[in-house]
């Protein structure tokens, strides 16, 4: 019953999407609106199960005081503080009938001062590492390195209003010929990569998807596949 | 930020430089500054799932607004039970029983993608890829047959079934050649995307916070 019951409601959830593309009346479009639905219900419980298990870690570590644990703190009075703000937000909004995000409200205020910053920061960090990785690995060492470096430098240089001007000036050309450059590419030999990388991945996921609604891979229900 | 809170400006802003205080090296700063994220962001999205999918889906659908016409949806009722089964992995003793809800998202995503995706990237690609060869313009013939070209002998690089030799080998190498020019592309695409939030983080503190802490102190 352990594994069964999973296989079968994988089987018949994967068979609903499935047939309803085909056949989106009655009963399979009803039948993938229903699902469809339990699908946000599930996500949100999802996330709940994630942020309490964050909690529970982080609990489990300052009780037990292994290395860190002060960090441990700091999750979990950010994360308190979050809840209350945000559920005091959302009770307003809901006996106002306005939005919980609407400007004003303490969930907005910490959206905009705490979470927004520190996420953009966080990707922002990404540049530098970006910067130090391809200086290790952009060595024309081979002709695939080359193309890459290449191409990678025509991109970043045609996207920015730099190099186009300076050339102008100088009379070497009369158009902008790095942006003209990176439009080319971006345009036939990126496009023609990108479809060879998408129809590869459609192939992969239609197979993986067959094999997961006919039960013959089943290592999410714990078994092997 | 119309109505920007000199307060907040200024968390924002310590809280950014802490970020970036990893840049120096691994610290205490920039280790508190992520534990604060961790915990604000798992919340954040707890509360917008709350919201929007518990309340406004779940919880409306069963109880409708007097006044709006609308009938009680019972079979919400059935996502809403496979939710608490979710819950259940923090239960040892039941902790299977979160199997149930994980085998029905892997199934219902397995049988949406495998329809949309074999449309949208396959179909659809294939589709897009038979093109007339001989356009108006040499650039643009020039073109075409790029697309056709890489697009075949990247299908042919990740065609693992067939030794890589000869001809098929030969026509694989072509394929690897476009394929590094696609992954150089969205590599100069992203150095892009992440140069530019990073020019919005050093504006921020430059201009907002700069002035807002002259003004604070």
């Amino acid at each position: 019953m352990k594994r069964e019951i999973p296989l079968i409601i994988t089987s018949i959830a994967g068979i609903v999407f499935a047939v309803s593309y085909f056949i989106p009346h009655y009963p399979f479009g009803k039948a993938e609106n229903i699902f469809g639905d339990w699908i946000s219900i599930v996500s949100a419980f999802a996330i709940w199960l994630g942020m309490l298990n964050l909690g529970e870690v982080s609990l489990r570590k300052i009780i037990r005081k292994t290395e860190g644990w002060q960090l441990g703190v700091i999750v979990l009075v950010s994360m308190l503080v979050m809840l209350i703000i945000g559920f005091s937000s959302v009770f307003n909004a809901i006996s106002s009938g306005t939005s919980h995000m609407a400007p004003g409200t303490g969930l907005k205020w910490m959206y905009d001062y705490t979470f927004s910053p520190l996420s953009a920061t966080m990707f922002s960090m990404l540049a530098f590492f970006v910067a130090s990785a391809s200086y290790r690995a952009f060595r024309a060492r081979s002709l695939e390195a080359t193309l890459l470096l290449v191409t990678a430098f025509f991109v970043m240089v045609g996207r920015v209003p730099l190099l186009d001007p300076i050339v102008n000036a100088l009379g070497i050309t009369d158009f902008p010929f790095f942006s003209a450059v990176a439009d080319w590419i971006m345009t036939y030999p990126n496009s023609a990569g990108q479809r060879a990388i998408m129809i590869g991945i459609a192939l992969g996921i239609t197979s993986s998807s067959l094999r997961i609604i006919l039960g013959i891979e089943r290592s999410h229900v714990g078994g092997d596949a | 930020m119309a109505d920007a809170s000199p307060i907040g400006i200024f968390i924002a802003g310590v809280l950014t430089l802490g970020i970036f205080s990893f840049l120096y090296k691994d610290n205490p700063v920039y280790k508190v500054c992520e534990a604060i994220f961790i915990g604000v962001s798992a919340a954040y999205w707890a509360v917008e799932y709350f919201y929007s999918a518990l309340y406004k889906k779940f919880w409306l659908g069963v109880i409708p607004p007097e006044g709006s016409g609308a009938d009680p949806d019972m079979w919400l009722w059935g996502g809403a039970i496979l939710g608490v089964l979710m819950l259940c992995r923090m239960i040892p003793k039941i902790n299977w029983l979160s199997r149930w809800p994980l085998a029905f998202i892997v199934g219902a995503t397995a049988g949406l993608y495998m329809m949309t995706f074999f449309v949208s990237n396959a179909m659809n690609q294939i589709a897009s890829t038979m093109q007339p060869l001989i356009q108006d313009t040499f650039l643009a013939t020039l073109g075409s047959f790029t697309v056709a070209i890489g697009t075949v002998t990247g299908l042919i690089y990740f065609f693992f079934s067939k030794e890589h030799k000869g001809i098929f080998g030969g026509a694989a190498k072509v394929g690897i050649w476009f394929l590094m020019v696609t992954f150089g592309a969205s590599f100069g695409y992203t150095v892009m995307s992440r140069m530019s939030l990073l020019i919005g983080r050093l504006d921020f503190l430059f201009s907002s916070w700069a002035t807002n802490f002259g003004q604070m102190f």
